[in-house]
């Protein structure tokens, strides 16, 4: 599979030459195999999603995290859904009170969108996950919730015998003692187990951290011992705080504890990775 | 296979509370207690690690006022797991010690977000004062 990075930016867009070595879009990941493609989060990076080949089928899938307006702004901006030859399926987390779709009405539609859902002119599905296990053409997916305020997955892909698996938003030390030393007791671990590639949240730095437990994001130290647990090959660090410049983020990344060699680097935009 | 988010964030609860705190499976073994509760049950989480429902059960001898031993499904944990609802009821216990305690408990199930049933929460409230 192609992994393409399109944004890795948290909460809200950047822009400038602060942050223009690792980007200013919010969070998208283009994953592609075999002419099928897959689109992970809408973020504002999606506006530069599918600008390649037609995909097989004209059938885009787009697989959302969870509905935080960084990880959906891009979909207003997204070609394929104004598209009435196009067949797009939108997989989101479900929640114990409204539908995905009326989730998502709430931005597609006036007054913080011209344009209703429904009026999307593309073939629309919508699905709603959870603990989901479900294949897309030659994709296996499996997803389970993650912690993160509001109903959130992370996805775990598996193509030809190689794993991807995509965490953006998911803080693990939740708690008086950080990670559980225990891996039963460890948001996550089971997407992330032995993967390829684990994109994970990133957010902050170990010291600013602790100004922040509880809302929903992981230090860098932390990504890092999850990924140990977890025992992937390569980390890559993401949603990038909007405060912090490229030239932060190196230092923070360059202090990170890793006594366990995890591999590590972090993510930007325009990244491509053939796994 | 790690648990639930909903289970995990139950445990991470726990762990900040003064007061006992047992959380079990679906089918009543001990996953987790804290701190609080290891002086309950006289056993470490650290050395015990989880306990079967068959095990942790027998180390408590509820009984009512008078001495008389309750049936387990009059427990509120035990309703618990049976009714997936939570119950609250006070009665007393044989401490390690051989004295008899009154305690309150306070039983929950963890229902997640698809209202999935994922286990059970109890507390235990020292009722000595009451």
């Amino acid at each position: 599979m192609k992994i393409t990075i399109r944004g890795v930016r948290g909460s809200i867009p950047t822009s400038g030459p602060a942050t223009e070595k690792y980007g200013g879009n919010t969070s998208c990941t283009d994953v592609s195999a075999e002419g099928w493609q897959l689109v992970l989060d809408a973020g504002s990076g999606m506006r530069n999603s599918n600008t390649g080949d037609r995909p097989l089928n004209n059938r885009i899938d787009i697989l959302l995290t969870h509905l935080h307006f960084d990880h959906i702004q891009g979909l207003g901006f997204f070609n394929p859904l104004f598209d009435p030859t196009m067949e797009v399926h939108i997989w989101g987390p479900a929640s114990s009170r409204q539908s995905l779709h009326s989730r998502l009405s709430r931005y597609l539609s006036p007054p913080l969108f011209p344009v209703h859902i429904r009026d999307l002119p593309c073939k629309l599905t919508l699905h709603e996950i959870e603990k989901s296990e479900f294949d897309i053409g030659p994709f296996h997916i499996q997803t389970r919730y993650v912690i993160h305020p509001g109903p959130t997955v992370g996805f775990r892909i598996l193509h030809a015998k190689k794993v991807f698996t995509y965490i953006p938003d998911h803080e693990p030390a939740l708690g008086l003692h950080g990670i559980v030393a225990d891996k039963k007791w460890v948001s996550g671990i089971d997407l992330a187990n032995e993967a390829d590639i684990l994109l994970h949240d990133a957010q902050y730095s170990k010291e600013q951290y602790q100004q922040r437990i509880g809302w929903g994001h992981s230090s860098m130290d932390d990504a890092v011992y999850f990924a140990s647990m977890a025992g992937v090959k390569k980390l890559l660090l993401a949603h990038h705080d909007p405060g912090h410049t490229d030239e932060m983020l190196e230092t923070f990344a360059a202090n990170v504890a890793n006594p366990n060699g995890v591999v590590f680097e972090l993510a930007a935009e325009g990244m491509e990775i053939d796994l | 296979m790690a648990y639930e988010i909903e289970v995990i964030l139950n445990r991470q609860l726990a762990d900040c509370l003064s007061i006992p705190v047992f959380i079990t499976d679906r089918k009543g073994n001990l996953i987790y207690y804290n701190e609080p509760a290891e002086l309950i049950l006289g056993k470490r989480y650290d050395d015990t690690g989880e306990m079967p429902a068959t095990e942790w059960s027998t180390i408590f001898k509820p009984m009512d006022e008078e001495g008389n031993g309750l049936p387990p499904d009059e427990l509120p944990l035990v309703k618990t797991l049976m009714n997936c609802k939570p119950y609250h009821k006070t009665f007393f216990i044989e401490n390690l010690n051989g004295n008899i305690e009154k305690i309150s408990v306070t039983s929950y199930p963890i229902l997640g977000r698809a209202s999935t049933f994922l286990g059970a929460v109890a507390l235990f409230w020292d009722s000595k004062d009451e």
